[in-house]
C-alpha cells in the first residue's frame, strides 16, 4: 500500500453476524451472571442490582419469594447456547477462511513488546484493517477467556456429570472462582475494546456495515 | 390426589420486571417470557440426555462431612412442621400397586445405606453431608411402583411439592434419608425423611415427605413454579 492509498477494513457477513451474536450473548451472560453471583457471593461484595439482569428484585420477592435469581438463571442458560453457537461459528469460520492466520498472526513476546512500547509512548501507527500485535494478543486473550468461561461454566452447571472437569479447576469452588476471574478478564477486554472503537469509530462502521475506508493519517511520532 | 391445584401456581410463572443493562424494562414482552420458558424446556431435554443413570456423584471422606449442616427454606426453622410419630402416615398415589400407608416405625425399620455426598444449591453454595437411608429404588420396588412410568412426585407437610424423572428416582444414590450426620433427621431438616438426590440441585431434595406418587404427567415443583428449571440436574 502506498502512502496515498485509502485504508480499507472489510468484515464478511459471517464475521459480523457471529461477532454481534457473541456480543449480545456476553452482555446477557454478564448481567444475569452478576445477579446469580449476588445470590451467594464468592467475595466480600455484591454487584449493584441496577447493572444486573433478572428483573426487579422487590417485585420478584413479592411475587415469587425469590430475588429474581430464577429469571437470571433462565437468561444465563439461554444465552449460553447463543454464546456457544456463535463462538464456535466464529472460530470455525476464522480457521476455514484463514482469517486467523492472515490477521491474528504472527504474535510473539518481542513483537508484542515492540508494539506495546509504541502504544505506551503514543507512537503506534494506526492503520484501519491491520491489527497491531497488542491488539492481536488481546483478541486471542478474549477468545481464550470465552473458552475458559464455557469450560468452567460446564463444570459449575454439571458438577456430577462432568466431575473430572471440576477436578481440573481445583473443585467446585475452584471452578466458580475461575468463572469469576475470566468474567473479569472479559469485562476488562470489553472496556478497552469499546474505548478504542470510540477512538476509531470507523471500526464500528466496518463491523456493522461490512466495510469502512479511511485516509491514512499523519504519523504523530514522525513530525 | 388433586393434581389440578398445581395449575394455580403455574399462573404465577412470570419473569417479573426484566430490566436490561440499559435500564429498559422488557418485562411486558410476553415473547421474552415465552422464549425463556421454551429454552428451559429444551434444557430439560438436554439434561435428561446427558444424565448418566449409573454415573455416581462424587463421594467424600467422613471428616469432610459438615455436622452443622446449613438450614435452608423459604421459612424459618421455628416454623418447620412437627410430624407426630403416632399420627404420621406416608401415603401413595398414582401407578403404585400397594398403596397401604406406612408408619414412621415401619419406615425406620428399613435397611439403611450411608452416603457422604455434596449438596449443591441453585444459588451457588455447596456443602458436603452424610445421609443414611434406603435407596428410593428399593423402596419403590417394595411398594410395587410402576418403574416404567416417567416420573415420581412428592407432597410435603410444609406445603412443598417436587417431582423427578424416573431415571433419577432409580439412580443408586437417590435415597429416602432418615439420618443426617448419623443422627435421626432433626425436625428442621425434614423429619421423618427427606429425598436425598446428589445428582440434583438442592431444591429438588424435598423434606417432610407425606405422599409419594408415580405418574406419566410431569409433576410440578415449588420452585419450578417460580421460574426455576424443572430438571435441575447437576
Amino acid at each position: 500500500m502506498s502512502a496515498g492509498d485509502l485504508e480499507i477494513q472489510t468484515h464478511p457477513i459471517a464475521a459480523r453476524v457471529t461477532h454481534w451474536l457473541m456480543a449480545l450473548a456476553i452482555l446477557l451472560l454478564i448481567g444475569s451472571g452478576w445477579r446469580i453471583y449476588n445470590a451467594s457471593p464468592i467475595f466480600d461484595f455484591r454487584f449493584p442490582e441496577a447493572v444486573t439482569l433478572g428483573g426487579d428484585v422487590e417485585d420478584a420477592l413479592a411475587l415469587h419469594n425469590d430475588p429474581g435469581v430464577a429469571s437470571a438463571l433462565a437468561w444465563h442458560f439461554a444465552a449460553m447456547w447463543l454464546l456457544a453457537l456463535s463462538y464456535f461459528g466464529f472460530v470455525l469460520w476464522n480457521i476455514i477462511t484463514g482469517h486467523f492466520r492472515r490477521d491474528f498472526l504472527p504474535i510473539g513476546p518481542r513483537l508484542f513488546w515492540r508494539d506495546f512500547v509504541a502504544a505506551a509512548t503514543f507512537r503506534l501507527q494506526h492503520r484501519l484493517g491491520v491489527y497491531n500485535v497488542v491488539q492481536r494478543v488481546a483478541y486471542w486473550g478474549a477468545l481464550g477467556s470465552v473458552a475458559m468461561m464455557l469450560l468452567s461454566g460446564i463444570a459449575i452447571w454439571k458438577p456430577v456429570q462432568t466431575y473430572p472437569l471440576e477436578v481440573l479447576f481445583g473443585g467446585f469452588q475452584g471452578a466458580r472462582i475461575v468463572h469469576f476471574v475470566f468474567m473479569t478478564a472479559i469485562v476488562l477486554f470489553i472496556v478497552i475494546h469499546v474505548a478504542l472503537v470510540i477512538l476509531v469509530p470507523k471500526t464500528f462502521v466496518a463491523m456493522t456495515l461490512g466495510r469502512a475506508t479511511a485516509v491514512p493519517h499523519a504519523r504523530k511520532g514522525d513530525a | 390426589m388433586d393434581f389440578e391445584r398445581r395449575r394455580l401456581f403455574g399462573g404465577s410463572l412470570s419473569l417479573g420486571a426484566l430490566t436490561l443493562l440499559t435500564g429498559c424494562d422488557i418485562s411486558d414482552h410476553e415473547s421474552v417470557q415465552k422464549a425463556l420458558a421454551l429454552v428451559s424446556r429444551w434444557n430439560d431435554r438436554v439434561q435428561a440426555a446427558i444424565f448418566g443413570a449409573n454415573r455416581l456423584a462424587p463421594t467424600f471422606a467422613e471428616d469432610q462431612a459438615v455436622k452443622a449442616f446449613r438450614y435452608n427454606a423459604w421459612y424459618g426453622p421455628d416454623r418447620s412442621p412437627r410430624l407426630d410419630d403416632a399420627s404420621y402416615r406416608l401415603t401413595f398415589a398414582g401407578q403404585i400397586a400397594d398403596k397401604r400407608p406406612w408408619t414412621i416405625e415401619r419406615l425406620h425399620a428399613l435397611p439403611r445405606v450411608s452416603q457422604i455426598t455434596r449438596h449443591v444449591c441453585v444459588e451457588g453454595w455447596s456443602m458436603i453431608g452424610k445421609w443414611s437411608g434406603i435407596p428410593l429404588r428399593d423402596f419403590l420396588g417394595q411398594i410395587g411402583a410402576d418403574t416404567n412410568a416417567r416420573y415420581v412426585g412428592f407432597e410435603c407437610a410444609d406445603g412443598y411439592y417436587e417431582g423427578i424423572d424416573m431415571p433419577t428416582a432409580l439412580h443408586p444414590q437417590t435415597l429416602m434419608a432418615f439420618q443426617l450426620s448419623d443422627d435421626i433427621l432433626p425436625t428442621r431438616y425434614g423429619y421423618p425423611f427427606k429425598i436425598r438426590i446428589p445428582t440434583k440441585l438442592g431444591f429438588k431434595n424435598p423434606k417432610f415427605v407425606t405422599t409419594i406418587y408415580v405418574t406419566n404427567q410431569q409433576p410440578r415443583g415449588f420452585w419450578t413454579d417460580r421460574g426455576y428449571n424443572w430438571f435441575s440436574g447437576i
